[in-house]
């Protein structure tokens, strides 16, 4: 893989511009109190729509057209707005009418973009270099403050060009929010269609699927390894489940456990170096330990009930999992070099799928409530739930890296779909519309810049 | 050999029927007669150059033949639950026996959920399905190199509705022989 040069230019901070907004943000919350007490509008009907809800105070924001930017196959703007408008938290202030489109800071006129609402403006260029390659020029503005809060070059070739606008939507979303951006990152998932199984890894948008691994039988439980360049996963293509590893970059793949009975249900470490497994080999669905080229097996858990889905605490010193051992399906904790699990769920009589926040202070997991299966997130140290979406069927939740949204699958008409929540619930989003069934999200990993 | 199995089968058939089970007695009603018949069996002189003639009538392999148990392979579950109903106690105890008898024969079960819940809890779920039949098969006898329970969780349904039939009917064990 190419690596992208950024070459970071000189910049104020984000921190004046992220603190204006936040006091705002405050001032809106209470009016935003005020209407949902008027009138509380749920707006989960729109399934069709891509995006449902929005931030309170979503970020006023203009992308100027990158000057000569058709010069290169993929234009590099739309993907940008499409990104941000997406994500929920900006309001994407139309640049059309404004002539010339400006590409450098002194040809800005701040009233004439504070006139249509912009709080920041995104602008620069794409040249063409002689060696084939494009050189992306961009830079952030504060609009109101009248200061460049960004600017990068970026030398890339034209295939890089869809990653090149996700790292400047990054970038404006960083600066913007505060939060770094995840639209540069991956997702996988497995697709089913007729009776072939496919195991794809994508932009974080659904764009640009590739196959990993297509399989007559199920492929499930796909966890990225902590770089991002390795992948494991359970696949029953031999008539039995068995947790592989496979390398994205070179493709080649080994397996991990293939003991007598099921192997299922890995999770990497976060130092990358081991995996949490789920064996039946002595009995019942135990939690076992394993290095990443199969050797060195530990058994973690030891109960009489099911402990499964093991997911490790972003430190690694913890793995949470799902236990039957007091009598229903219930989230624990124990130190990842063993001992006794201390149960964390007690809330309903069926909890499952746990994962970590990124920040390791909360975890996201499933719960049953009546018939349907919703994804809720429990802070570790207050205990509070808070149950996230509204859908029967909710599945699989998975943080994106920057703890800001949690993917799903949901289902929608019958199929399998995937879905996005913020971690706040306040934006939903609906990633994919393949036709097919789309299941077993995992978000990926920040890529490494360099 | 093969032939004194079938019969084998049929007394087991025979004893099967005590229990009120209504496949098994029907399955046991048309093979009444033939433990009555083979006492008497007479090809066993010339069986060198029988063979190829025998082998044809009892190639019926009982673990195919639907009048017998052997060919029943499904086993099925409530709700959330695990354990091996009465009414297929007789079919595990067939399989059990057949294992004993053929100590080469290796099976895998299977075991299978319905649709709702987590993948991998559903997996675990099922693996404590085909872990039950695996532990009354030892109980019967048959060695623990002989069997492997495998889960399929939620991800093979056999049923494709959502609907409390197709969950009935994927809250299941199949046991597979090796080979087929």
């Amino acid at each position: 893989m190419t690596a992208i040069r950024a070459t970071l230019r000189p910049t104020t901070s984000h921190a004046a511009f992220v603190l204006r907004r936040c006091t705002r943000f405050a001032r809106l919350l209470g009016l935003a109190l005020l209407g949902a007490l008027a009138a509380s509008t749920p707006l989960r009907a729109a399934l069709t729509i891509e995006i449902i809800g929005g931030g309170a105070n979503p970020i006023p924001v203009a992308i100027a057209p990158l000057g000569f930017e058709e010069r290169v196959q993929q234009r590099i703007t739309p993907v940008v707005g499409a990104d941000l408008a997406r994500s929920g938290l900006f309001k994407l202030i139309d640049p059309g009418g404004i002539n010339p489109i400006p590409v450098e800071p002194g040809q800005v006129k701040y009233d004439e973009w504070r006139a249509r609402g912009a709080e920041a403006l995104a602008i620069g260029t794409v040249n063409p270099l002689s060696d084939g390659k494009i050189e992306v020029r961009f830079r952030l503005i504060d609009l109101v403050k009248q200061q460049q809060l960004a600017g990068f070059t970026y030398t890339i070739t034209q295939a890089q060009s869809r990653l090149t606008a996700h790292r400047i939507a990054d970038v404006i979303y960083e600066k913007l929010t505060g939060d770094p951006g995840v639209f540069s990152t991956r997702i996988a998932y497995v697709t089913k269609q007729g009776g072939r199984f496919e195991l794809q890894v994508a932009d974080a948008d659904g764009v640009g699927p590739q196959t990993v691994l297509a399989s007559p039988e199920p492929i499930i439980s796909p966890s990225w390894s902590p770089d991002g360049n390795r992948i494991a996963y359970v696949s029953f293509e031999r008539k039995k489940p068995i947790v592989y590893v496979q390398s994205l970059t070179g493709g080649t793949r080994q397996v991990v456990a293939n003991f007598k009975g099921s192997n299922s249900a890995p999770a990497w470490s976060p130092d990358g170096k081991r995996l949490a497994v789920v064996l039946t080999k002595d009995g019942g669905s135990q939690i076992y330990l394993v290095n990443a080229d199969g050797s060195g097996l530990t058994r973690l858990t030891n109960s009489q009930g099911i402990d499964t889905e093991p997911n490790f605490s972003p430190d690694g010193q913890y793995v949470i999992f799902t236990s039957d051992r007091g009598g229903s399906p219930q989230i624990y904790r124990v130190a990842a070099s063993g001992g006794q699990a201390e149960r964390l769920t007690f809330e309903g009589s069926y909890n499952v799928s746990p994962r970590y926040s990124p920040d390791g202070k909360s975890f996201a997991f499933v719960q049953r409530d009546g018939g349907r299966f919703q994804i809720a997130v429990q802070d570790l140290a207050t205990r509070q739930v808070q149950v996230l979406t509204e859908g029967a069927s909710d599945e699989s939740p998975s943080f994106a890296p920057n703890g800001r949204l949690i993917l799903y699958a949901a289902e929608a008409k019958g199929r399998g779909i995937l879905a996005a929540v913020s971690s706040d619930g306040r934006v939903r989003q609906r990633l994919s519309a393949e036709s097919g069934g789309v299941r077993e999200p995992a978000w990926g990993p920040f890529l490494k810049t360099q | 050999m093969k032939r004194l199995l079938v019969i084998g089968m049929a007394a087991l058939l025979a004893a099967g029927c005590a229990s009120k089970e209504e496949k098994p007695a029907a399955a046991v009603e048309e093979r009444t007669p033939a433990p009555v018949q083979p006492p008497p069996p007479a090809p066993v002189a010339p069986a060198p150059e029988a063979k190829p003639l025998v082998t044809p009538q009892v190639q019926v392999n009982p673990l195919k033949d639907p009048n017998n148990i052997l060919s029943k392979r499904s086993i099925y579950f409530d709700y959330d639950s695990y354990i091996v109903k009465d009414e297929f106690k007789p079919l595990v105890t067939a399989h059990s026996k057949y294992l004993t008898d053929n100590r080469s024969a290796r099976v895998t079960i299977q075991g299978n959920t319905d649709e709702r819940g987590s993948s991998e809890y559903n997996l675990a779920l099922g693996q404590r399905r085909a872990d039950a039949v695996k532990k009354m098969m030892q109980l019967l006898g048959v060695t623990d190199s002989q069997i492997e329970a495998v889960s399929f969780g939620k991800e093979k349904p056999k049923a494709q509705g959502k609907d409390e039939a197709a969950y009935a009917e994927n809250r299941r064990d199949d046991i597979v022989y090796q080979g087929e």
